[in-house]
């Protein structure tokens, strides 16, 4: 595999938090990092977004990242924070207008009853909220998630449904970055993982 | 027109009303006496340094006088509108906003004033031209350290909102729409509540003084509305500009929210 012909490739990706990160994903790739609170999973993601500032090359399908406009790139290459933040006062205003019934499927998928679109967000559970934030990722349908312990605060169950909807985006051809605490997730949903100690990915 | 004069057992006689208030303040503990009387001390001092300031101005009746103290009022009220809001720029960077900000909103409204409705003869007479600065001076640096306070307010308690927006492929205009809006309302807040407070529930300090200097009152009412008018004006160039150039200072080529250029 070349650098060329993969979906997303880091090259010495490094901010004064972390790095350098290397990594080539495929096309239809999960790659699950596992790692203690604060030893830099998230300075990655944000880095691969270009949430952050930093040094060092990243291409999704061969075109480099400074070829695209940001917000271009951010489209295509999501970022999903643990903490997903909400900005208006219903789901529904988080969605684009134009995609409700892809909406209705994520939803669908996740187990969550349509009735939640309108609800506040506010009276929403973390668990909840946790999932419409995956729905409001994959709505705007991006070739590359990157996720930040997704299913962190769901039940057993919601994270196996999680996994298999994602799964099946991942064999149309989605490529995932996923940061988990749970080795056993990441067994199920990887076909690599590495560990993150002081701010370097190391193969397990 | 007369004038009652002052003299300065009138004053003196005030000051007792002071003194009460500190004594008040040592009876019901409130801690308060010596700020009350350090306040008041250094009223006077100031009051009577401006005073003299300008009485020499006034006298010296030349456009280098007027201007350097008007210079002198611009630098103050700048350094205050940086100084004010709980969160700054690390650097110069708030410092040259405020400049670029009351520099621009108060000059281009008090040229305005001058130049048009007001045009005292010769133009850079000191009596007009720093006193209309003064007021307008006041309102701009009120809005505009509202305004810059409000924006960077927002944007550190909004960041995980604004960059959730950014993560998701939305613009850095668009992310920040809703703060920047915010601010800019918030800078208009008191001169829209002194407009419509005037009169009925405040009697505006212009109108005060020239009500109290012996001007007819439906002139000093015009003056009064000149004067809101170019307020407002001032008050809307400045929150508005003080707001677009913090968003700006806040986010870069890649279009991210620089959170770390806050102190």
């Amino acid at each position: 595999m070349t650098v060329d012909n993969c979906l997303l490739a880091l090259s010495g990706l490094a901010s004064p938090f972390g790095g350098p990160f290397d990594l080539a994903l495929n096309a239809g790739e999960c790659v699950c990092v596992l790692g203690r609170s604060g030893s830099g999973k998230s300075v990655l993601l944000r880095l691969i977004a270009d949430m952050d500032p930093g040094t060092g090359d990243v291409s999704l399908a061969g075109k480099r990242r400074e070829a695209f406009a940001a917000p271009a790139w951010r489209g295509r290459v999501i970022y999903q924070s643990a903490e997903p933040a909400w900005w208006a006062s219903t789901p529904a205003a988080h969605f684009p207008s134009a995609a409700s019934s892809r909406v209705a499927e994520l939803m669908a998928a996740l187990g969550l009853g349509p009735d939640l679109l309108d609800a506040d967000i506010a009276r929403l559970s973390t668990g909840e909220r946790q999932r419409l934030a995956l729905v409001r990722s994959m709505v705007r349908e991006p070739d590359v998630l990157l996720l930040d312990e997704p299913s962190a605060s769901l039940d057993g169950a919601s994270t196996l449904a999680m996994e298999s909807l994602l799964l099946q985006r991942l064999r149309s051809g989605l490529g995932i970055v996923m940061v988990t605490h749970s080795r056993e997730q990441a067994v199920r949903m990887s076909h690599r993982h590495f560990e993150m100690r002081d701010g370097k990915l190391h193969a397990p | 027109m007369s004038t009652i004069h002052l003299h300065a057992t009138d004053v003196a006689l005030a000051t007792l009303l002071v003194l009460i208030n500190a004594l008040a303040s040592l009876l019901l503990n409130l801690q308060l006496h010596r700020q009350v009387l350090w306040a008041a001390t250094r009223m006077v001092v100031q009051l009577l340094l401006v005073g003299l300031v300008l009485r020499f101005v006034f006298q010296a009746a030349s456009p280098a006088a007027t201007l350097g103290i008007v210079a002198l009022m611009l630098l103050a009220a700048a350094r205050e509108v940086a100084v004010r809001p709980t969160r700054r720029l690390k650097g110069a960077g708030s410092y040259r906003i405020a400049a670029v900000v009351v520099g621009f909103s108060s000059i281009a409204t008090v040229l305005l004033a001058l130049m048009t409705a007001i045009r005292p003869q010769p133009w850079y007479d000191p009596r007009y031209a720093i006193p209309l600065m003064g007021i307008v001076l006041g309102s701009v640096l009120n809005s505009a350290s509202l305004g810059l306070d409000s924006f960077f307010e927002g944007i550190s308690t909004g960041r995980p909102a604004i960059e959730a927006q950014l993560a998701l492929g939305a613009s850095i205009h668009q992310a920040l729409a809703a703060p920047i809006r915010h601010a800019i309302r918030r800078g208009m807040i008191p001169i829209i509540n002194q407009m419509s407070a005037a009169g009925v529930i405040t009697l505006p300090g212009i109108m005060t003084g020239q009500l109290l200097a012996g001007m007819d009152p439906l002139e000093a009412v015009k003056y009064q509305i000149l004067l809101l008018f170019l307020l407002t004006g001032a008050g809307g160039l400045a929150s508005a500009g003080a707001v677009y150039l913090a968003a700006r200072a806040v986010t870069d080529d890649r279009q991210r929210l620089r959170a770390d250029r806050l102190k």
